[in-house]
């Protein structure tokens, strides 16, 4: 049995042998297909740069691109996304360099954490109370709809905090609204909260309803990054929740960060709307806003009055692209609307062709910043109107929008229309970047660590234990397969906290060993004859090394249960390392050494 | 080859007296040092922002300041990190700057230098993912202590449970003392790594525990303080030989495994240094004055196909 585990661990520890390429990932962003012309497209732009390519495959969809050497990867990047243009994104990325055989039988290289690989971490806390206190305003609308439908007559309705307040000038209507608030509604909680001559109705939302937005958020938010991240191109990303609030972002490779947090983080989106003509703007300006329109302002400064209905918002938006507009070839995003969006935009510009109507943009912002030592959010809206046009003639679905200053910009909106819009606004509230670099500095201190750790403790074992402290050598070298073997086998996340579990265990598996030897030491010494000696010192050192090992593994245990990234791969390596070191020391030893020492009588142990 | 002769008996417990005064010291010192100086802790727990960059040859300090300061960065703290080329910036959080944005303009800064700066780590931590992170790691150290508690009171007896808790917390408090009384950076590695301790010293008084139950059950005669003295010198060469290779290979990560993982590796050192010092008198000496005795350890008769037991 220990020779077929041993032989399993070293063929699945061996893809870890196998250098890794840096490559690049190309994959269609949209209607477009990667297929042979694509690669001779790279293969010219490759060609231009001087650079070659050590191999390119089509992998489902995707075209694998192969370097020798990540500076040509790097310098190429630019290049072949420039040469494909927006429909297609480039990654980059590491591809193991296996034979077939290998890949055949499922064997795979380790999976490196973003601190070995490189790449960007990012935390994002999902602003919980907005996404009540939008869901209490959407309340309060229906809220409004309904008393109007039922011709129930109130006062005013408000909306205060997470709760929405109706007030009724008489206790019948009161009455009545309440059941029938309390009917339509039923995961809302209806009181009366009457104030002296007031008759008032608070609504507000119960636990289970309250739970069930922050859920709808959170998973709203987590679809949105991930249309986003897609989009950014990034090869084998990661979204994930954490916990009830944050919502966790892994991109391997990802190079610029402030790219990344830009697009994460944004919560643009477009609004359209009607002039306002009949009023003056000189006097919105002085502070009187004619009711039922809103004063803005367009990105040179100059005021604009609009109308405060809004024909469609970003959430109508299906599709978006950019491109440069046919007449001006100024920057342009083109939208596609979904079927309600499509009605009220025909309806709209029907009825008001030859006025002007204006697109909104708004951006959501939410940061932290330091007042008097404490944390405390600040939360911007930034308006502004991008472009007031004619309409000239109706339109319906598919129309473009101008008055962005860059392509970069307008590339930048349609991704973000085109990802949808978040649920609730986000704030980032860690991150880590490591470097490619870094990462493979990383990668061969931590190796060279781990060698050297080992080569001491060898030479140490054999010098101290001779034959068996050899035997132990074996084990150790074992160990070491059979934990990169098991690292490879889970895909479980190997980072540089974890290489250093691995160094450690190194030092501590072979404290079994010792205790293994030293008991064997001492039956001699006692008189015994070395095979009694041999079967006691396995016999008596068995519970004790269970023992010390069950409350290492408890400690392992916990780092696990409460690290994050890095530190939780330090636990899983630990953890690891410990069972496995208990198999190779204690079985592993016992094999090699009754198949020394076994078969015949001996007189003495080199021990 | 042998670290200790062969029939060496030294009086350990005889001087336990001595390595209470002198535990007692480490921890006044280390426990001044904690309180009075306090912990330098990293930015994942105080919150802040950390920039390196690699230049592509060695780079003068104040060039780095000069450029951050015209930035507006004038708080910045900035430091050399493994080598002369590699510079190290702390940014606290500024008004009226996006936390998350604070960290690209600061590399923008250092660029301006010369494009050719690499950006080689950017940590950005907010206040309140480092509140939770404290609270955190003081409640996996809480769990972790009583998880061993739990185990080692099963396995055991509670005396020896204690005993390799004061064991621990001795442990813990010399290392974290150590890191605030030179000052050395405790960021979430030296956390890990200070759990991790908790885990091997603990390791190395089990082995020792054991080998004081086997022996009471062993020689009927003996006063307590004779057989432990007893078994925590049979288990003397077995201590000191795993402590020497698990030292062995840290010293080895200390040297060769990056400026990163240092503080990790040290906690590690100074956690094995005391924690071999710990199994051998701090936890034995615990187990004595708290009175056990032989008919503590006695197999009850009826527990023995229970208690998996040492024969």
């Amino acid at each position: 049995m220990v020779l077929v585990v041993v032989l399993l661990g070293a063929l699945y520890a061996l893809p870890n042998l196998f250098g890794q390429d840096p490559s690049m990932e190309i994959s269609a962003t949209r209607d477009a297909v990667v297929d042979q012309t694509t690669q001779s497209r790279i293969e010219q732009a490759l060609e231009k740069l001087g650079i070659s390519a050590k191999g390119m495959e089509m992998q489902q969809q995707k075209l694998l691109v192969r370097f020798n050497s990540s500076e040509d990867q790097l310098k190429a990047m630019d290049h072949i996304a420039a040469a494909l243009g927006e429909d297609y994104t480039a990654a980059l990325t590491l591809a193991p360099d296996l034979p077939d055989w290998l890949i055949g039988l499922g064997a795979e290289p380790m999976y490196l954490g973003l601190d070995l690989r490189g790449g960007i971490h990012v935390l994002i806390d999902v602003d919980m109370e907005s996404a009540i206190t939008q869901a209490a305003e959407r309340y309060s609308s229906d809220i409004r709809t309904l008393l109007r439908e039922e011709k129930l007559r109130y006062v005013r309705i408000s909306r205060e905090d997470e709760r929405v307040v109706v007030k009724f000038n008489t206790a019948e209507k009161r009455d009545q609204a309440i059941e029938l608030i309390g009917n339509e509604f039923r995961n809302l909680n209806v009181k009366d909260v009457d104030q002296e001559e007031a008759f008032l109705v608070e609504v507000s939302l119960s636990p289970a309803e309250k739970q069930e937005v922050q859920r709808f958020a959170l998973q709203q938010n987590i679809t949105t990054l991930r249309n986003r991240v897609n989009a950014l191109g990034i090869s084998e990303p990661s979204i994930q929740q954490q916990g009830v609030r944050r919502i966790v972002v892994q991109l391997p490779g990802a190079q610029d960060p402030g790219k990344v947090k830009e697009i994460l983080g944004a919560t643009a989106t477009l609004e359209y709307r009607l002039a306002d003509t009949e009023h003056s703007v000189e006097d919105a300006v002085n502070g009187r806003v004619p009711p039922g329109a809103s004063l803005y302002y367009e990105r040179d400064g100059r005021p604009v009055l609009l109308k405060k209905r809004v024909i469609v918002t970003g959430n109508q938006i299906v599709d978006a692209s950019s491109g440069l507009d046919q007449q001006s070839g100024s920057p342009a995003v083109f939208v596609s609307l979904d079927g309600v969006g499509a009605k009220r935009m025909r309806r709209m510009t029907n009825e008001n062709v030859g006025r002007p109507m204006a697109v909104v943009f708004i951006e959501n912002r939410t940061t932290t910043r330091m007042v008097d030592g404490k944390a405390v959010k600040v939360k911007r809206k930034v308006e502004e109107v991008i472009s007031i046009a004619t309409i000239r003639e109706p339109f319906g679905r598919r129309f473009q929008t101008t008055g962005l200053d860059t392509t970069e910009e307008a590339r930048d909106l349609a991704l973000l229309l085109r990802a949808g819009a978040l649920a609730a606004p986000i704030e980032i509230v860690e991150e880590r970047t490591i470097g490619p670099s870094l990462g493979q500095d990383s990668i061969d201190q931590g190796f060279a660590s781990v060698m050297i750790g080992l080569a001491l403790v060898m030479v140490f074992m054999a010098v101290y234990y001779r034959v068996f402290g050899l035997v132990a050598d074996m084990a150790l070298v074992m160990n070491l397969v059979l934990i990169v073997a098991i690292l490879s086998l889970l895909q479980a996340t190997l980072t540089l906290p974890g290489i250093a579990g691995i160094v450690l265990t190194v030092g501590m598996a072979v404290d079994a060993n010792v205790l293994i030897f030293q008991r064997i030491r001492e039956e001699i010494a006692n008189g015994n004859s070395p095979q009694a000696s041999i079967q006691a010192g396995y016999e008596k050192a068995f519970s004790t090394i269970i023992d010390a090992n069950i409350t290492t593994l408890i400690a392992a245990v916990v780092l696990f249960s409460f690290g994050t990234g890095p530190i939780k791969g330090f636990a899983v390596t630990l953890a690891i390392g410990i069972l496995t070191s208990m198999f190779t020391a204690i079985i592993g030893t016992r094999a090699v050494i009754n198949w020394i020492y076994g078969r015949k009588r001996v007189q003495s142990l080199a021990i | 080859m042998q670290i200790l002769k062969k029939g060496t008996y030294l009086d350990l417990m005889g001087k336990r007296k001595l390595a209470i005064y002198f535990s007692s010291v480490l921890l006044l010192i280390a426990l001044g040092a904690i309180i009075a100086r306090g912990l330098n802790l990293g930015i994942d727990f105080t919150g802040g922002t950390l920039v390196e960059v690699k230049y592509p040859e060695a780079i003068e300090l104040a060039v780095v300041r000069e450029a951050l300061n015209q930035n507006g960065f004038s708080e910045a703290v900035v430091q050399h990190f493994g080598t002369p080329q590699e510079v190290l910036v702390r940014l606290a959080p500024q008004e009226g700057m996006e936390s998350a944005e604070l960290s690209d303009r600061a590399f923008r800064a250092m660029q301006g230098i010369t494009s050719d700066a690499e950006l080689r780590r950017v940590e950005f931590v907010g206040p309140q993912v480092g509140e939770e992170l404290t609270e955190q790691g003081g409640l996996a150290m809480l769990y972790a202590l009583i998880g061993i508690l739990i185990y080692v009171g099963l396995r055991f007896e509670y005396r020896f449970a204690v005993g390799s808790v004061i064991a621990l917390v001795h442990d813990v408090l010399i290392t974290v003392g150590f890191f605030a009384l030179f000052h050395v950076e405790f960021d979430l590695p030296v956390l890990a790594a200070v759990l991790a301790v908790i885990g091997y010293s603990l390791n190395d008084t089990i082995v020792v525990f054991d080998r004081i139950r086997e022996n009471f059950r062993k020689m009927r005669k003996g006063e307590t303080v004779e057989i432990i003295n007893t078994s925590v010198n049979q288990t003397l060469s077995r201590t000191l030989i795993t402590s020497g290779t698990t030292l062995l290979v840290l010293v080895a990560l200390f040297l060769f495994g990056g400026e990163i993982i240092h503080g990790f590796a040290l906690a590690l050192i100074v956690g094995v240094v005391v924690g071999t010092y710990s199994s051998i008198y701090v936890a034995s000496s615990s187990v004595i004055s708290m009175g056990v005795s032989r008919a503590d350890l006695m197999p009850v008769k009826k527990d023995d196909e229970v208690v998996d037991e040492t024969p």
